[in-house]
């Protein structure tokens, strides 16, 4: 992981503009927070979705076999991007082909899952190299973020939101009520499909910021906060989006002024939050109902953008 | 029968090379109140599948509003056995209500459109009943709450045709007559034919116009007092079953106690010839 280079670290004057002058600095800090809201932006909108649906094992299976498709793309001697994106698209579509229904998919993942993890291992005995490389991919490496990459995760950010915003209420019919979402017309199996394979490009981005092993914190817990927060699911996803992007900027911010690993700090963030949120009272009542109460029962969301 | 609403001649369905039920030949004419009544696994969820275009027959014909069945028919309403709701869910009931309209819309909506869908929505939120909880969490909702939410899903999109799976289930008594005078009424009001799966006969009995009995593979037709006999049971069932009729005009089935007493699983074919 690249540390600062020079004497001194830099300690915070508390005086916002400097602060924020000496935090945009140098060009890798730069890079590091593009590549982190783009990254908090994409994990946010999906996040959502991902606690609707249920499918955090999918979004974790997804991470790791792009794990083994990155360290193939080492092996093979191309980029472990590209083989971080390949594989994940691969196990989305095979994920999301034998998992017919939203219901008991889990067998299903773990198995597609076992597959890439061999694959993996094969792939790591080839390439002898740096075991750093693996460490990076495991944790992220959003300080050391290339121009290049930053071009690969905005690509892939812009489809997935793209998409995501395309195929947006379909997906909340068939997230939610499956059954009903299927006998109204609502393509079920595409949506499936087409879900798991933006989740496969969200966490091909997220990966570079906070690694394999530290997706959850930007690809569930918002969605897990907004779950237990939001009337509507316009505010859900806003809620996702903002709280993703607070976990990334205040980890980035922070790991400049500090010893602590960024991966460390946005995985804290997250989790004090989540801790928060369930400290609220979630019955009927509740702060959490009171903070969007509206006069009319029959609507309460009425600010709703929809 | 000529502008019948579901026209079934000779309708067969099989699962692979077993058959679920055969030869079934019934209509159901607007504005009908129909019962679906059968032990488990009969394949009852079957015709709602069939009738849904989920699931093509093995024999015979039959159409639905004059055509095929077919996937996304927006003048079907339906409404499916429920599943556990995510307790920790914080979105509003109306927000279900809505997806009833915007659900097979493409994108995430235009600012603006908001006050026409409001209005169908709390229309719809009304007719059902549910104005008092509609805007609760979808986790904090009781059985019979979720089930008044999914009708007004379901009639918000004006259909001619409601096909509803055990909507009476896991409901205590007062709510299963209460739901049921509501789908009668929301039937009536809307000039929609009702197609509805149950264990219990009783709650429905005085808004019942028709009965299809399945068991033993075959489809039995009629009125609840002409299906729902000792010797229809009997035969059907090839047990000793007898109905009695209390002083209000209940009928009780008894005899079949087992039956009723499996587990629900919806997606086993049948079995029956107990």
């Amino acid at each position: 992981m690249v540390r600062l280079i020079g004497a001194a670290a830099p300690r915070p004057t508390w005086n916002v503009v400097r602060d924020l002058h000496q935090l945009f600095h140098y060009p890798f800090m730069v890079h590091a927070f593009v590549a982190g809201t783009i990254v908090a932006v994409v994990a946010g909108s999906v996040g959502y979705f991902v606690v609707l649906r249920q499918s955090a094992f999918a979004a974790h299976a997804l991470s790791e076999i792009g794990f083994a498709g990155a360290s193939g793309g080492v092996a093979f001697g191309f980029s472990a991007v590209l083989g971080l994106l390949t594989m994940s698209l691969v196990g989305a579509a095979l994920i999301g082909a034998l998992g017919k229904r939203l219901h008991g998919r889990d067998t299903v993942i773990g198995t597609v899952l076992a597959f890439s993890l061999g694959l993996g291992s094969y792939f790591l005995t080839r390439y002898k190299g740096n075991a750093s490389g693996a460490f990076s991919l495991l944790f992220g490496e959003i300080l050391g973020i290339s121009v290049r990459d930053v071009w690969v995760i905005g690509i892939a950010g812009a489809v997935t939101v793209g998409v995501l915003a395309a195929i947006y209420r379909p997906l909340l019919f068939a997230s939610l009520d499956e059954d009903v979402a299927e006998a109204r017309g609502v393509q079920v199996r595409a949506l499936s499909i087409g879900f798991l394979l933006l989740l496969a490009l969200a966490v091909t981005a997220a990966i570079q910021v906070v690694g394999v092993l530290l997706i959850f914190s930007l690809l569930v817990v918002p969605g897990a906060i907004a779950e237990r927060l939001c009337r509507t699911p316009g505010r859900a996803v806003a809620l996702c989006i903002s709280s993703s992007l607070i976990f990334v900027w205040a980890g980035l911010a922070v790991t400049y002024y500090s010893k602590f690993p960024v991966g460390f700090l946005i995985t804290a963030f997250a989790f004090a939050a989540y801790l928060a949120v369930r400290l609220l009272p979630n019955g009927r009542g509740g702060l959490a109902s009171g903070i969007q109460r509206s006069p009319s029962p029959v609507e309460p969301s009425g600010a709703s953008r929809r | 029968m000529a502008g019948a609403i579901i026209d079934a001649q000779s309708l067969g369905v099989s699962y692979g090379t077993r058959s679920v039920w055969s030869d079934a030949t019934f209509t159901v004419a607007p504005g009908e109140f129909v019962a679906v009544l059968g032990p488990n696994g009969a394949g009852k969820t079957t015709l709602l599948r069939v009738l849904l275009g989920l699931l093509y027959p093995s024999a015979g014909s039959v159409s639905v509003l004059g055509r095929a069945p077919r996937r996304g028919n927006a003048a079907i309403g339906y409404v499916p056995q429920r599943r556990p709701v995510d307790p920790e869910l914080r979105l509003a009931g109306t927000e279900l209500v809505k997806l009833g309209v915007t659900g097979r819309r493409w994108g995430i909506g235009w600012p603006g459109s908001g006050a026409p869908l409001r209005r169908q929505v709390a229309e719809a939120v009304m007719a059902v009943g549910a104005e008092a909880f509609a805007g609760l969490p979808i986790g904090t909702l009781s059985g019979g709450e979720l089930q008044r939410l999914a009708l007004a899903q379901t009639i918000v999109g004006g259909p001619q045709l409601l096909l509803l799976d055990e909507p009476l289930a896991s409901l205590d008594v007062r709510n299963q007559v209460a739901v049921s005078h509501l789908v009668a009424d929301l039937a009536r009001d809307r000039g929609m034919a009702v197609m509805l799966i149950a264990h219990d006969v009783n709650p429905l009995l005085p808004v019942l116009d028709k009965v299809i009995y399945i068991a033993g593979g075959r489809l039995t037709v009629g009125r609840p007092e002409e299906v729902i006999t000792s010797k229809q049971l009997s035969a059907l069932y090839d047990a000793n079953v007898e109905v009695l009729r209390d002083s209000r005009g209940r009928m009780f089935v008894v005899g079949l106690e087992d039956e009723h007493a499996h587990p629900h699983d919806r997606d086993r074919p049948a079995t029956v010839g107990h």
